[in-house]
């Protein structure tokens, strides 16, 4: 549509323009409002996994990543009953995985932290699974930590559609579903996986890592470290 | 073999007393005591009730995590196991010499770390015993009593200890588990800015920590029969000197001494503690008991911490500390000093030694280099020993050729200093509580002893794969008909 008429919907009662094609949490982050979300990344086609992102478009529930946005919709997000929707979906991922933040290398530089902090989860709330998941080092360059893992699939994509190479894949169903290595030998070292790939660069918690660089980056100097995911989300969403 | 007072010969006739838990220390424990009829004493242990399981489920991790992983084992003296594992796995990464950034910056973390330990220790935990009385009224026996009753001392303690951890704030980025020292390395200098800032606060701190060691020196003279021979059993010492003979508390060889200060070793690079210390494991203790393999069990038990270590080196190379060692060396001329109350003494000074080292660190403009890691030749083993608050802290890891780790030891300093906490209680017990009416105030004495080795009891239980383990097979009638027991004589 190009007539030139200007398009909004109402977010949490805030006026919001959107382009022809935009999703509500596109038209949302451009114009400067975040909705959280984990498994959303601006460059790959949203699939709406996580479900972090559901809002109420009038009245009714709605992952916001895959939902256009339509004029004069009324779009609920930051409400109480949404947000404690979305703190139990964290917590779930939490205790599914093996999620220790004190120890883990990509803390301070972590979505699924950043969006907890952001919600205000502050415990895991349900009996943890510690499901056994050993870790994959058979790559020269790249350690697979599968306990991180939140199958977000954002890996799969960027392995797929920018590297061409097919690394990952999701296999299984419900609670067994689990990220698994495109390789005969199930390792990621039989894989073509190269530290320049897209794919090394996607990941939103800490499963695929480079060796031997832990801990790098200083406190105070880690990305959630001077501004939360919501004041860090929106400026950058605005470039894309 | 056991030592007297370790296990009474018919348990079943006798009392049981239980301090549980211990006080105003870190971790968990408890001591139980037997006792007949006429409160004579027949067996003292002290039991560490919680069980940590480290050093095996390190195992398959990678190894950059582990300097941040193993430091949870304690929310005291983090730093001391961040930097020992830092220690043990730059060899791994092949970085023999880290830059000189990278070593003046884990120096000042480590030096701010015993400050900051060593004040809360003394001020907060131990000084209500030492400054009310070990009898005194138990309500007020703490350090809120501590601050009605001594309200500057009080202070300077809390000012000291918040020194300490603003030091280790600035090197490793947070207070408590901070992340600063990485195999290699440190992943931050210090800036001006912090440098100045530390410097401010610096005057007040070294003039505080001169007060603290005058008045534990006060404390001695006026009590000297109390402090010399409260506890007071004779063993051998063992800590880590600089190459020069003098105290390093970050890095050095390995020395050992005999009861009389005779050397028993010198000079033994951390890859060759296994020669010398070997474990022990008791059935009823998740804590081992180390000792010098050329002595053996019974012998070879020793003495870790700030007592060894003042004994232990040649001299303090910073003036105002080593003073304050020779007028502790003083008190007991021409003899070794091995009264646990002497422990609180020794730490001060070694308080007083952690702000000059500050100072001069901070005047060192290598703090704010750049080059902050240095790698080289990949290895599979690598040993780090340094001296925590409380005694000689060993990390040992061997790392597989895809990068995770496959074996992992721990000596904790609590651990080293079991068999002489034991002893020194049992002294206690026999000269204190032996034929004594048990009373809390009595009982304190106990507690009073343990905590002069400031044990942490949280870092210390390692026994893992060797505790004991029963298993009975019991009839439908609920008669045993068989029993399966692992690694002790009984498990009770």
């Amino acid at each position: 549509m190009s007539d030139g008429a200007r398009r909004t919907f109402a977010l949490d009662g805030l006026e919001v323009p959107f382009e022809p094609g935009q999703t509500i949490l596109q038209a949302a982050l451009a114009a400067g409002h975040y909705v959280p979300h984990l498994c959303f990344h601006p460059e790959f086609r949203p699939h709406g996994s996580c479900r972090v992102c559901t809002v109420k478009v009038n009245g009714r529930t709605t992952a916001s990543c895959t939902t256009p946005a339509r004029d004069d919709d009324v779009v609920e997000s930051r409400t109480e009953e949404l947000d404690e929707l979305r703190r139990n979906l964290i917590q779930f991922l939490f205790t599914e995985g093996n999620h220790f933040c004190p120890s883990c290398e990509q803390s301070g530089n972590c979505t699924l932290q950043a969006v907890g902090y952001e919600l205000g989860v502050t415990t895991g709330h349900y009996n943890p699974l510690f499901p056994n998941r050993p870790v994959d080092a058979s790559h020269p360059d790249v350690l697979l930590d599968f306990n991180r893992c939140i199958l977000c699939e954002l890996c799969v994509h960027a392995s797929a559609e920018v590297d061409k190479k097919h690394v990952f894949a999701l296999s299984g169903r419900g609670i067994t579903k689990h990220l698994v290595v495109n390789a005969e030998s199930g390792r990621l070292g039989d894989t073509p996986l190269a530290v320049y790939d897209k794919a090394m660069s996607v990941c939103p918690v800490g499963v695929i890592q480079r060796k031997g660089r832990g801990f790098a980056v200083p406190i105070g100097a880690r990305t959630y470290d001077r501004a939360s995911i919501s004041a860090i989300a929106v400026p950058r969403r605005e470039e894309v | 073999m056991s030592f007297p007072l370790e296990k009474a010969r018919d348990p079943s006739k006798l009392r049981r007393i239980a301090i549980e838990p211990v006080s105003r220390v870190e971790g968990h424990g408890k001591v139980t005591i037997l006792l007949d009829e006429h409160d004579r004493v027949h067996q003292v242990r002290l039991h560490i009730v919680e069980f940590r399981g480290f050093e095996r489920f390190i195992q398959g991790r990678p190894y950059w995590e582990i300097p941040v992983m193993v430091q949870r084992l304690c929310g005291i003296c983090p730093v001391s196991h961040h930097l020992a594992a830092s220690k043990a796995l730059d060899l791994v990464v092949g970085a023999r010499k880290l830059s000189a950034t990278a070593e003046k910056v884990r120096r000042l973390m480590h030096y701010g770390q015993i400050l900051q330990s060593h004040a809360l220790h003394f001020y907060h935990l131990s000084s209500p015993d030492l400054l009310l009385g070990f009898d005194s009224d138990v309500a007020k026996r703490n350090v809120v009593g501590l601050l009605a009753a001594y309200p500057e001392l009080a202070l300077q303690g809390v000012m000291l200890r918040k020194f300490g951890q603003e030091v280790i704030r600035i090197t490793a980025g947070k207070r408590v588990h901070g992340t600063g020292s990485i195999p290699g390395g440190v992943n931050k200098s210090v800036t001006a800015e912090e440098r100045d800032e530390l410097l401010r606060a610096l005057p007040d701190v070294t003039t505080w920590a001169q007060s603290g060691v005058r008045l534990i020196a006060e404390l001695h003279a006026k009590n000297r029969e109390l402090y010399e021979a409260f506890g007071t059993v004779r063993s051998n010492l063992l800590s880590l000197v600089g190459r020069d003979g003098k105290l390093d508390l970050y890095d050095g060889v390995l020395r050992a001494r005999d009861a009389d200060g005779r050397i028993l070793f010198d000079g033994l690079e951390a890859e060759e503690y296994e020669s010398v210390v070997r474990e022990d494991v008791r059935s009823w203790s998740y804590m081992k008991f180390p000792y010098l393999a050329s002595l053996g069990a019974e012998e070879g038990w020793y003495k870790v911490g700030p007592l060894a270590r003042v004994q232990n080196c040649d001299s303090i190379g910073t003036p105002l500390a080593e003073a304050a060692r020779q007028e502790l060396l003083a008190s007991s001329p021409g003899k070794f000093i091995h009264a646990p109350l002497a422990f609180h003494w020794a730490r001060m000074v070694e308080l007083l030694h952690a702000a000059e080292v500050i100072e001069r660190l901070l005047a060192d403009p290598d703090l704010l280099g750049r080059e902050l890691v240095v790698t080289g030749a990949r290895t599979s083993v690598g040993v780090g020993i340094i001296e925590a608050p409380r005694g000689t802290l060993i990390h040992h890891y061997e790392v597989d050729a895809q990068d995770l780790v496959t074996m992992c030891n721990l000596i904790v300093s609590t651990t080293h200093n079991n068999q002489a906490m034991h002893e020194a209680i049992r002294e206690v017990a026999r000269k204190h509580l032996d034929g004594h009416a048990p009373t809390e105030g009595l009982l304190n004495h106990i507690e009073v002893a343990i905590r002069a080795f400031d044990p942490c009891l949280s870092c210390a239980t390692h026994a893992l794969g060797k505790m004991p383990l029963a298993v009975d097979v019991v009839a439908a009638n609920g008669e045993r008909v068989a029993r399966l027991v692992r690694g002790g004589e009984h498990a009770s």
